[in-house]
């Protein structure tokens, strides 16, 4: 019932001996995460609060058989720990790092062409199969084991949808918060592409903001090759153009990537949307009887 | 981060870019003293400040003499100039770029950008020069050429010559157009831009090209390793608020309403400014406290949104996921007593400790109105405020 992770993946943290990477490695192990160690280059033959520590990702991943990783490592070497983890051949990496400079980016991005690694973020909050696997920031608690996908630019705001899901009693299969960032590894499509092959998700929502084009590319697949109902919500119709509102990528440039323009292209591909934060949960239920 | 026209274009001379001989000054007195140094004549004096549209607004002047020079420098500075891109409020001019004349044959347009969908950098070329590229794009997008780099080939010298071509140049100008091409990507690279743009590029009477203006965007995420970038940030040029909150890493935008408001997390922050506007009210700001909101941080929080003197009520927004709801609450408290709160305070918190955090709230003995759930907390915020301005 997920896309991505399950109960089974087993996950290193590269950065575990910082306090950031060992906190919410922690966190993931508590939540039931298969949390099988860390990397730290330097400090490879020690543990940390019983996590096993590697100096490379190589090492990690031959002494331990983790086929997903979790970065916590600081902005200028996050770039060089995220090619580290595709050179090992780890099938998922989730960047938390948030300030990765874009030309790093850039490299990356075209380091990864041809080799079988996803990249989730970065300045992502990571993914979550709820009650299996949790990697990154985001609280367990408020998830809940159930059918409903969510994908989402934001961290807090993909807590407000899983909230106000599981208030209502519905649960979600996987969330994946593809991060704010400009140039990133997965963007909308690709994860409403899982979702739609995921026989135990039936129904999505897609949280979006300002800036890019991630979530109208997103919307023509579901026109196009989605069977599944899917709801939505914008953030960002207040922002004034030229500014960037926090994430790197939430900026409006040359008029282009505003709010009512993403708005009006998910409405014509037959989306949900929500006009009110408030109202996510309800606007998938417009759409779909649990 | 921007910087001044004068600036940018030290910056591409280092990195072999052909720009008009000039220098920037203070008073009119050295404006004509450096109009001497620099030539014959005619001059031009161009007003330094962070906006386009500068010719409209009569911030850029052509001199005759030396003299006149001096005359147009001394008008131009103190003078507030209005374009387009200012704002009605307009922008002080505390310095001029004077710089030689040139003889224009023909105007065309060159930049650079982080194309998202391609995840590439991307050279974007036109023979419209001296126009808004966005109208360009909108109204004749066939007189825009571009090319996609390869990051580890980097601008080759067959796409410069393509562009060149689209341009209608030929003969030596093609090589020189590789040459100003590459050397724009050089700079590109090794500054960390996101974006560059040369518009005008000039095709000058002599055939030589040279880049009459020059517009620079910095990736704030890569500033760290170029401390000499940061050297050129002119405080004067940003909103005071803006940059006081940069310096408690504090994200924020001030926006011209009445509701101040403080949230954990950019895209709930936006999410909040919406649903005010939702229900009819007018966000104040942007602000986004991150992950850690401790009593510092929230203080000061507090203090930037009140040095907004449109600010009539505030509205605290917190999805506490790890961050506990009590530490939060109490967070708010303190703050709101440090700074003697006299708006109206609507707080929600969601998350860890949610009941304990509500407590406190109702505890502190402070006028702090308790929402449940963004659409409770909004409509209480904006009533609360029209109703004090009734």
């Amino acid at each position: 019932m997920s896309i991505m992770i399950n109960k089974n993946t087993k996950v290193i943290t590269q950065g575990i001996t910082g306090a950031t990477g060992l906190f919410h490695a922690q966190g993931a192990r508590e939540y039931g995460t298969l949390m099988v160690g860390g990397v730290t280059p330097g400090k490879g033959g020690t543990t940390i609060d019983g996590f096993p520590v590697y100096d490379t990702v190589q090492d990690a991943v031959y002494q331990t058989g983790a086929t997903a990783s979790v970065i916590y490592v600081p902005p200028p070497f996050a770039a060089d720990s995220i090619m580290e983890a595709v050179d090992a051949g780890i099938e998922l990496v989730c960047c938390i790092t948030e300030g990765i400079p874009v030309l790093d980016m850039v490299k990356v991005k075209q380091y990864m062409k041809g080799k079988k690694t996803r990249l989730v973020g970065p300045n992502c909050p990571g993914v979550i199969t709820p009650g299996e696997c949790k990697i990154g920031i985001m609280p367990g608690y408020i998830h809940k084991p159930g059918k409903v996908g969510v994908v989402s630019r934001s961290g807090t705001l993909t807590y407000e949808a899983v909230w106000q899901l599981t208030c209502l009693g519905l649960g979600q299969s996987s969330c994946v918060g593809i991060g704010g960032d400009p140039v990133n590894g997965t963007n909308h499509l690709d994860v409403l592409r899982l979702f739609e092959a995921d026989p135990d998700t039936e129904a999505v929502i897609m949280i979006g903001e300002i800036g890019g084009t991630s979530e109208e590319e997103g919307a023509y697949f579901v026109k196009e090759h989605m069977t599944k109902p899917v709801a939505a919500y914008i953030a960002g119709v207040t922002a004034p153009p030229g500014k960037r509102m926090g994430h790197a990528g939430a900026i409006i440039s040359g008029g282009k990537g505003t709010a009512t323009e993403k708005v009006s292209v998910l409405r014509e591909c037959g989306i949900s949307v929500a006009d009110s934060p408030a109202e996510m949960a309800q606007a998938l239920l417009k759409i779909y009887k649990p | 981060m921007n910087i001044h026209e004068y600036q940018a274009k030290a910056i591409l001379r280092e990195f072999g870019v052909p720009v008009p001989d000039g220098h920037v000054c203070y008073n009119g007195a050295s404006a004509r003293e450096w109009a001497k140094r620099l030539g014959e004549g005619p001059w031009v004096v161009k007003a330094q400040i962070h906006a386009g549209g500068r010719g409209k607004g009569g911030g850029v002047k052509l001199a005759r003499s030396s003299s006149e020079v001096q005359l147009i420098a001394r008008d131009m500075l103190g003078m507030t100039l209005r374009t387009h891109q200012t704002g009605p409020d307009g922008k002080l001019v505390t310095r001029v770029l004077v710089e030689n004349g040139c003889n224009i044959a023909n105007e065309l347009y060159v930049s650079l950008v982080v194309d998202r969908g391609s995840s590439k950098v991307t050279v974007m070329a036109s023979t419209e020069g001296g126009m808004d590229i966005e109208e360009v794009a909108a109204k004749t997008p066939h007189k825009i050429f571009t090319e996609t780099i390869d990051p580890l080939v980097g601008l080759t010298a067959f796409q410069c010559r393509k562009i060149a071509f689209s341009l209608g140049l030929g003969g030596k100008l093609v090589g020189k157009a590789v040459a100003v091409l590459q050397g724009l990507y050089k700079t590109f690279i090794a500054c960390d831009c996101s974006m560059l743009e040369i518009n005008p590029l000039v095709v000058t009477a002599e055939d030589e090209l040279l880049a009459l203006d020059a517009k620079f965007g910095f990736d704030d995420n890569a500033v760290f390793r170029h401390p000499k970038l940061s050297d050129m940030r002119d405080y004067d040029e940003e909103d005071a608020n803006e940059v006081e909150a940069s310096q408690h890493d504090l994200s924020y935008i001030s926006l011209s309403g009445n509701i101040g408001c403080l949230v954990n997390g950019a895209g709930l922050a936006m999410a909040t400014m919406d649903i005010i506007k939702h229900y009819g009210g007018d966000p104040a700001n942007f602000l986004d406290v991150g992950g850690g909101a401790t009593i510092e941080r929230v203080t000061e929080a507090f203090k930037l949104i009140l040095s907004d003197r449109n600010v009539q009520g505030i509205l605290v927004n917190i999805f506490g996921g790890i961050m506990k709801c009590d530490i939060i609450a109490t967070g708010v408290v303190e703050a709101a007593k440090q700074v003697s709160l006299q708006v109206p305070l609507v707080v929600r918190l969601e998350g860890t400790n949610v009941a304990r955090g509500k407590e406190i709230l109702a505890e502190s003995g402070l006028n702090i109105v308790a929402a449940d759930g963004m659409a409770d907390a909004a409509q209480k915020i904006v009533q609360a405020v029209k109703g004090a301005n009734q």
